[in-house]
């Protein structure tokens, strides 16, 4: 074991941890001469906690949940922290943010949260921000800063209108496939924040960004979008290495943009169909992704997951903990200039259930 | 043989009498009035599908087939009746609808003839328009 390099092992141990879910100890080794500022840390999201009614609550994506806590809690090195990358709840009821975050109270260390629509437009976020503080934040950890936003906002016009009940907009939003969806943005206020947050970054500084939708367009009509995406991006533009990290999609998405690469969340709770797959309208998904396994619905998990992300000279690489399929890595690679993933095969060799329609 | 020739030629008059046929009507003809009225009706309960398959099913759990299946993706109506490895069988569409509504919905299962079924499967199967037929394909 002595010659595999770090994150080998941590590759290793998450296929190990994945088939057995049992405690593994991993030797750290030495990684390059910035060794001492290699971390990892874990990546949960869109769990999609929905109440029934009093204290009973859907089974299914409770047990999502559950599961990629606890086998959070097993990873080995520690992470340093763990993101929660949005979409807590279904419909962002009061006891939906909190039946989840009781299952999140159980992850050992440091939980950072991502705000997503589904906690969002009931209360315009009221009841989220009271349990878990600020929407958009920064801070900075081994030499690398991180910053979240809040993606997921839309036309104020459309927000403040004369709505029956917060719950009547909530399930406008609520509903990916909506023929009178509103398009997700970052929005004016937020990107002036973002700007000056950034002023006193060095350009080597790596920038990691969270945000629930991605800040790229990739389809329009379910939201796998943000309207004001290219702003956003010519703010990161400076930098010299940014990682972007976003959930909402349910899926395995893979994209370098510029400077920029992209990586998305599987869900705890459901996977979501490529959008090619649904022909009536185009989309636009990067060519970089590697398409996960289709979903065999007779078993729960399959096609959901969580991720640990290894940060190691500014880049990260996102491993993906995929219950029932094999486990993925897709590493930044310094050759390509882009992330690859490691265990891919080339486009006209991948096995059939890699083939979406 | 004459008595039998003759019953036709009354059925015709006696149809001429309550007006069942217009003057010169022949049975297998319809108008544009006609096909688009037939067109309506099955929008209809394409639009009955759709509500139902965006949580108007009414179960208990209150999930609803959109939250994994946005438009109707990945339901793949082209592919059916085909061999469905979980169930040791060849399958139609709407069994696996049922399976669906039974499992993630945690409701009870529909009768094939249930205008819901059908419902949902002119709204999943309008969805996938223009894809071409591929019984079997995996």
């Amino acid at each position: 074991m002595s010659k595999i390099n770090r994150r080998d092992v941590l590759r290793n141990g998450a296929a190990v941890l994945a088939a057995s879910s049992l405690p593994i100890s991993m030797v750290e080794l030495a990684f390059g001469a910035d060794s001492d500022q290699n971390f990892t840390f874990a990546y949960i999201s869109d769990s999609h906690i929905t109440q029934i009614k009093g204290n009973e609550f859907v089974r299914n994506w409770d047990r999502g949940l559950i599961r990629a806590v606890a086998e959070t809690n097993l990873l080995d090195p520690k992470p340093d922290f763990v993101f929660y990358g949005g979409d807590i709840a279904q419909l962002g009821k009061p006891e939906e943010i909190d039946h989840g975050l009781e299952i999140l109270s159980a992850l050992r260390g440091d939980v950072h949260y991502v705000m997503g629509e589904h906690d969002y437009y009931v209360d315009l976020g009221e009841y989220w921000r009271k349990q878990l503080g600020p929407d958009h934040y920064s801070f900075d950890h081994k030499g690398v800063h991180f910053v979240v936003l809040n993606s997921i906002l839309t036309h104020e016009k459309w927000m403040h209108q004369k709505w029956q009940s917060g719950m009547d907009r909530m399930k406008q939003m609520a509903r990916l496939d909506n023929p009178d969806g509103q398009p997700f943005m970052v929005g004016e206020a937020q990107r002036e924040w973002l700007r000056n947050d950034l002023k006193k970054i060095s350009k080597e500084t790596p920038i990691v960004v969270l945000s629930h939708s991605p800040l790229q367009k990739i389809f329009k009509s379910w939201n796998f979008w943000t309207d004001d995406a290219e702003e956003v991006q010519a703010l990161l533009k400076p930098f010299d290495k940014v990682t972007v990290l976003y959930g909402h999609v349910h899926q395995i998405q893979t994209n370098q943009i510029g400077n920029i690469s992209f990586h998305a969340a599987m869900a705890t709770a459901w996977p979501w169909p490529y959008p090619s797959t649904y022909t009536q309208k185009a989309s636009y998904l990067p060519k970089l992704t590697v398409e996960m396994n289709r979903a065999d619905p007779f078993f729960e998990r399959d096609a959901t997951g969580w991720q640990f992300i290894d940060v190691h000279t500014g880049r990260a690489d996102v491993s993906y903990l995929l219950p029932d399929n094999k486990n993925r890595t897709v590493a930044y690679s310094e050759k390509a200039g882009h992330p690859v993933d490691t265990g891919s095969r080339k486009t006209d060799d991948r096995s059939p259930p890699q083939k979406h329609f | 043989m004459n008595q039998n020739r003759k019953y036709p030629s009354i059925i015709g008059a006696l149809s001429m009498l309550l007006g069942l046929y217009g003057p010169g009507a022949v049975a297998d003809e319809f108008s544009d009035a006609d096909i688009d009225r037939w067109e309506m009706e099955y929008e209809v309960v394409v639009e009955e599908g759709e509500k139902l398959f965006h949580g108007g099913l009414g179960n208990q759990n209150t999930v609803s087939c959109d939250q994994c299946h946005p438009n109707g993706a990945n339901t793949h109506p082209e592919t059916y009746p085909k061999f469905q490895q979980q169930l040791g069988k060849v399958a139609t569409l709407w069994e696996m609808i049922n399976w669906c509504i039974e499992n993630p919905l945690q409701a009870e299962k529909l009768a094939a003839d249930d205008p819901k079924l059908i419902a949902l499967q002119a709204y999943i199967t309008e969805e996938r328009k223009g894809v071409e037929l591929m019984p079997g394909k995996h």
